[in-house]
């Protein structure tokens, strides 16, 4: 299947005029990933049985036309629960685990018919930014497999850049579905907080993860989030408004629309390359008759350790659960309950992990919560409000989505403080609950560069008409990785 | 050198919800293990909280009833710590916006004294699972109590005796039963109290270290272990020694207190907002509206028993004590009972029968209606009052209906002049001597023939009636 | 503010977590670059700030006390190391006061 040269609808095409049936599209695809993700590394679970079932039954019942995802392949990230289908999040604490529950998510896609071919790989519990932190495999950049894909969702990005699939879930909270997506040319959403329900997302810090798709097209990415969207009883953090048709409107007309550019979004550390693309685009977003205005963020700067603090706080108390007791990893020949505890979470979690639960247990113990924790809401606050003012006067955020193209495996992992440094951009987004795209804005060396918008809450309707026109005005989501010397 | 003791409690009491705090999994007491649990009571990867209104508002309605000022814009915290009746390993709690504070109740002492007991704050939170300890090496974890919902309620330092200890613990368990909001029942530990305790010498203005003792649920050991505990603090403090901030545990077989650690700073159990629960905000209408649904409290029934009903004011704090006793009485008297006849049997027989079979009252057969019924046999003397000893043995055992089994059993009270007066003549035709007797002015004669005549009916005879005819016929003979 | 080897011991008992002592140093490192970074913050007034956190829309959500009936607990138990009627199993408890 080449997924390289075709997108939803017309695949959607395809399967309705029986050009081609779900149970062949279904066979190629797992042959392609079998063939493809040998160097890519996307891969940890396939869903082959399960999802070829699902295929002969979609072909007995017939796709409906009006459900442009009926029958279409998708990859999931592996903190997503997936009942019956192993679910590690990339971690050695729950290299056995298979969970007795679907996400809502994976409920909501199979109310769409789309089909989950399997579990992608990326950093344990979500805690990265290259995917090298899973405890199982090294994930490969798509266009140059000395890279990482980024992350955590680098499974989600790599799947779908290298022509696996043609989407994918990941989660975000950081910029762990837009970074990837930018590392690897694709489009790739973090929705508002409480658009997507998160019942069933195994939780890394509560008040920012969010779902979201990853896709070669923004309308295919629009797609995807339609399905995905809505309230859940079950998560109550979920919002109810009214979930509008996001590929409504993708009309390439942007003409009117208030573009603003923050200035610290182009400060030092990001790379020049990547500044010259996203001004690039910038005049890309004039000729379409935006305007672009210069703004400040002032306290974007604060964004890291604001996120470090709270993330960190939250996943500390989070992954508290993973006890050796009920499920998952338990250590060997252990000899009282402190050894059950201890020695299952020091020899279950790696150790990026372990570096976030012991500086969320500090930020949050008697003698620092005030300095750090509290602090860090509070400037948590600033950050919300430098956002809000922006947004009274402009529809939309442009910036860079990260200071750089990605990096070689091996390169920054022993420097986490360069490591934070790259989600500078992307972190804000999450802290303010904000929906974000990153969608592909220009190569350098031959890597994609990826560019980011932001809406206000609820806005993603705006996103994607900016996007869509964008992309419609530029040709860098036709161009096509080499894979292991083809493509 | 004369002491002040300074005691504190904190109550935590399980709320009847149907559904557990945060997951709609039941509360059920005494299940199977593991069998009113779900993915959200075990902490499985990716599940959310779910907070229960009812909870909520069960604890609103026992605030309120605790005289407290309602918090109006709450949230809920975690509180962080590894055990394995604790599947989240936090709790979640309210530590920042307890959903009640600054309430009181008022205890009234043995002597009669009535003294006000400040209540420092009132929240909701989750009851944890059950740990059995097999002394083979091994704990074995239920969850079925996990996310019970309960309300923690903390007293100010206002309790100054163990006897004021025990009068609180004892008002606050009525107040809780009368809000309907829980049984409180002891034996099912769904009242269990952490009381602290410290003495310093009369006049000090400082406080005195505190030790402390958890999860007491019988309000027995409370009252003997703060006795114990005040005496020893006393004692160490007159010898010149300190106290150690310590907890220590009640031993019933010695009646003392022992050493189970001491505290080393406080524990860290690093509270922060939950993330996965919305704030709440509660309006005056919602306080209303709660207020409104508050079932009628102890002192307005007791009242109300005096006043309308014409009991006495001991008798009516008697059948106030437990919501299940008031509830009864109430119910037997809207069935057509006596109130004065209704308080004598519940505070007289039922109690006693309680008492003795180590019972309560929902554990026996005994139902209100027929309890009236059988009260209102006794005043329209279709039974005796001996007669109903033998009904009410019956009624409290079986569900079985009075006034049928009365009239099946034979034993409807005779009354009727016609068929007694024959008998009567017959058995002072047979006594000639009784009647010689009675002429001379012997009474005990009088209780003879009465004997006789009960004989002769098997007991069914009406007492009033036979000694009318009987008193009536020795005149004339 | 630099932390100790001690502080990073402690903090990693609160967390159930060991450290070899070469892992001690290099996590006492690291969490100090971290904090390092952390003190950014003091220069930010936050005098009468409120704090945020939760950025959702939703409030006064609540659910009606209406009871489901349990998971089936074969289910919950499939992924459960040890398990014994119906229980789970663990290593006895040594030290009983972590009780909350």
């Amino acid at each position: 299947m080449d997924y390289f040269t075709t997108d939803l609808t017309s695949l959607h095409e395809k399967l309705v005029n029986k050009d081609l049936s779900v149970e062949e599209l279904t066979k190629e695809t797992f042959k392609t990933i079998k063939d493809r993700d040998q160097q890519i590394a996307a891969f940890l679970a396939l869903n082959e049985e399960a999802a070829l079932k699902q295929a002969k039954e979609l072909d007995q019942n017939g796709i409906d036309p009006a459900n442009v995802l009926a029958g279409i392949p998708i990859a999931i990230k592996d903190n997503i629960v997936t009942k019956g289908l192993r679910t590690t999040a990339a971690s050695k604490m729950l290299e056995n685990f298979d969970p007795i529950y679907d996400a809502t998510v994976m409920e909501k896609l199979a109310a769409a018919q789309m089909i989950n071919v399997g579990k992608v790989n990326m950093d344990e519990f979500a805690m990265g930014g290259s995917t090298e932190s899973s405890a199982f495999k090294v994930t490969k950049n798509a266009w140059d497999q000395t890279k990482v894909p980024g992350g955590s969702s680098g499974g989600s990005a790599a799947a779908v850049a290298s022509g696996q699939v043609l989407a994918a879930l990941g989660s975000d909270t950081g910029g762990s579905i837009r970074q990837p997506a930018a590392y690897n040319g694709i489009v790739g959403v973090k929705p508002t907080y409480g658009r997507v329900s998160r019942y069933g997302l195994i939780a890394f810090a509560s008040s920012l993860d969010q779902i979201g798709p990853l896709t070669r097209t923004v309308k295919d990415n629009a797609y995807v989030l339609n399905a995905i969207s809505g309230h859940d009883s079950r998560d109550f953090t979920s919002s109810d408004r009214e979930v509008p048709d996001f590929t409504q409107g993708l009309d390439g007309d942007i003409k009117g629309m208030k573009i603003a550019v923050p200035k610290e979004y182009f400060g030092e550390g990001v790379a020049k390359d990547v500044k010259e693309a996203i001004k690039k685009a910038i005049k890309t977003f004039e000729s379409l008759g935006a305007t672009v205005d210069e703004v400040s963020l002032p306290h974007s700067k604060y964004g890291v350790p604001v996120y470090y603090i709270i993330a960190s706080s939250e996943a500390s108390s989070n992954l508290q659960r993973f006890d050796g007791i009920r499920y998952g990893f338990r250590a060997q020949d252990v000899k009282n309950l402190e050894d059950v505890y201890v020695r299952s979470r020091s020899e279950g979690f790696g150790d990026e992990v372990k570096r976030r639960i012991m500086l969320g247990t500090f930020s949050l113990s008697a003698g620092t919560y005030d300095a750090f924790f509290k602090k860090a809401a509070q400037v948590r606050t600033l950050i919300c409000q430098d956002f809000a003012q922006v947004f009274n006067d402009y529809d939309l955020i442009l910036g860079p989505t990260a200071p750089t193209t990605a990096y070689g495996i091996g390169d920054e992992i022993n420097d986490p403080i360069t490591m934070y440094m790259n989600d500078i951009l992307t972190i804000p987004v999450n802290l303010a609950g904000l929906p974000g795209m990153s969608l592909p804005a220009g190569f350098s060396n031959g890597l994609p560069i990826g560019m980011q918008l932001i809406a206000p809450q609820f806005r993603e309707d705006t996103m994607y008409k900016a996007g869509y026109a964008f992309e419609q005005a530029t040709d860098f989501h036709k161009q096509v990785p080499t894979i292991g010397g083809q493509n | 050198m004369n002491f002040e003791t300074t005691i504190g409690l904190e109550v935590h009491i399980e709320m009847k919800t149907n559904s557990k705090a945060y997951s709609p999994a039941p509360v059920v007491y005494g299940a199977e293990p593991n069998t009113n649990t779900n993915v959200i009571d075990w902490g499985y990867p990716g599940v959310l909280p779910q907070l229960n209104k009812g909870a909520l508002e069960y604890g609103m309605r026992a605030a309120l009833a605790l005289n407290c000022e309602i918090a109006r814009d709450i949230h809920f915290d975690r509180k962080n710590y590894f055990y394995p009746d604790n599947p989240k390993a936090y709790q979640i709690t309210q530590a920042q916006t307890p959903i009640g504070h600054d309430g009181w109740l008022e205890i009234e002492l043995e002597d009669g004294t009535k003294k006000k007991i400040g209540i420092e704050e009132m929240h909701v939170e989750e009851d944890a699972g059950k740990n059995t300890h097999a002394g083979d090496g091994y704990s074995y974890v239920d969850l079925n109590r996990q996310g019970t919902p309960l309300i923690e309620i903390v007293s100010k330092p206002d309790i100054a005796s163990p006897e004021e200890a025990y009068a609180y613990l004892t008002r606050l368990r009525q107040i809780i039963q009368f809000t309907g909001v829980s049984d409180v029942k002891m034996e099912e530990g769904s009242m269990r109290a952490d009381v602290n305790i410290s003495v310093r010498p009369i006049g000090s203005t400082k406080f005195g270290t505190k030790t402390e003792m958890k999860n007491l649920n019988s309000f027995e050991h409370v009252k003997k272990g703060l006795e114990y505990e005040a005496k020893r603090q006393e004692r160490v403090l007159m010898a010149g020694g300190e106290i150690q901030q310590e907890t220590r545990r009640f031993d019933e077989p010695s009646g003392e207190t022992i050493l189970m650690r001491v505290k080393e700073g406080k524990s860290d159990y690093r509270y922060f907002p939950e993330p996965d629960l919305p704030p709440i905000h509660i309006s005056d209408e919602w306080v209303a509206q709660v207020k409104g649904s508050i079932p009628e409290m102890p002192d307005v029934r007791r009242k109300r028993y005096v006043n309308d009903w014409g009991i006495t004011e001991y008798d009516a704090g008697v059948l106030t004590q437990t919501k299940e006793m008031s509830d009864f009485y109430e119910a037997t008297v809207a069935a057509g009972a006596d109130a004065k006849l209704a308080a004598n049997w519940l505070m007289g027989e039922v109690s006693a029968y309680l008492n003795a079979q180590k019972v309560e009252l929902g554990q026996t057969a005994l139902t209100p209606e027929h309890l009236a019924t059988m009260i209102k046999l006794i005043q329209d003397e279709t039974i005796s009052s001996k007669i109903a000893k033998k009904v009410f043995k019956e009624i409290i055992k079986n569900d079985t209906e009075p006034k049928a089994w009365v009239e099946e059993k034979g034993m409807v009270q005779l009354s009727d002049p016609a068929k007694l007066q024959p008998i009567i003549d017959e058995v002072l035709d047979n006594n000639a001597q009784s009647i010689e007797d009675f002429k001379n002015g012997k009474d005990r004669a009088v209780g003879f023939l009465v004997g006789n005549i009960m004989k002769q009916t098997h007991g069914k005879a009406n007492p009033k009636v036979v000694n009318k005819l009987l008193m009536a016929s020795l005149k004339e003979r | 503010m630099a932390i100790s080897a001690n502080e990073v011991k402690h903090v990693a008992s609160l967390a159930k977590l060991e450290f070899s002592d070469a892992e001690l140093q290099k996590f006492t490192g690291q969490m100090d670059q971290i904090i390092n970074m952390v003190q950014q913050l003091s220069e930010v007034d936050t005098t009468d700030v409120p704090v945020t956190t939760t950025v959702t829309d939703a409030f006064n959500v609540m659910r009606e006390d209406i009871a489901v009936k349990g998971t089936d607990r074969e289910l919950l138990m499939e992924n459960v190391p040890e398990r014994k009627d119906g229980f789970i199993k663990v290593p006895a408890i040594i030290d009983e006061s972590e009780e909350g």
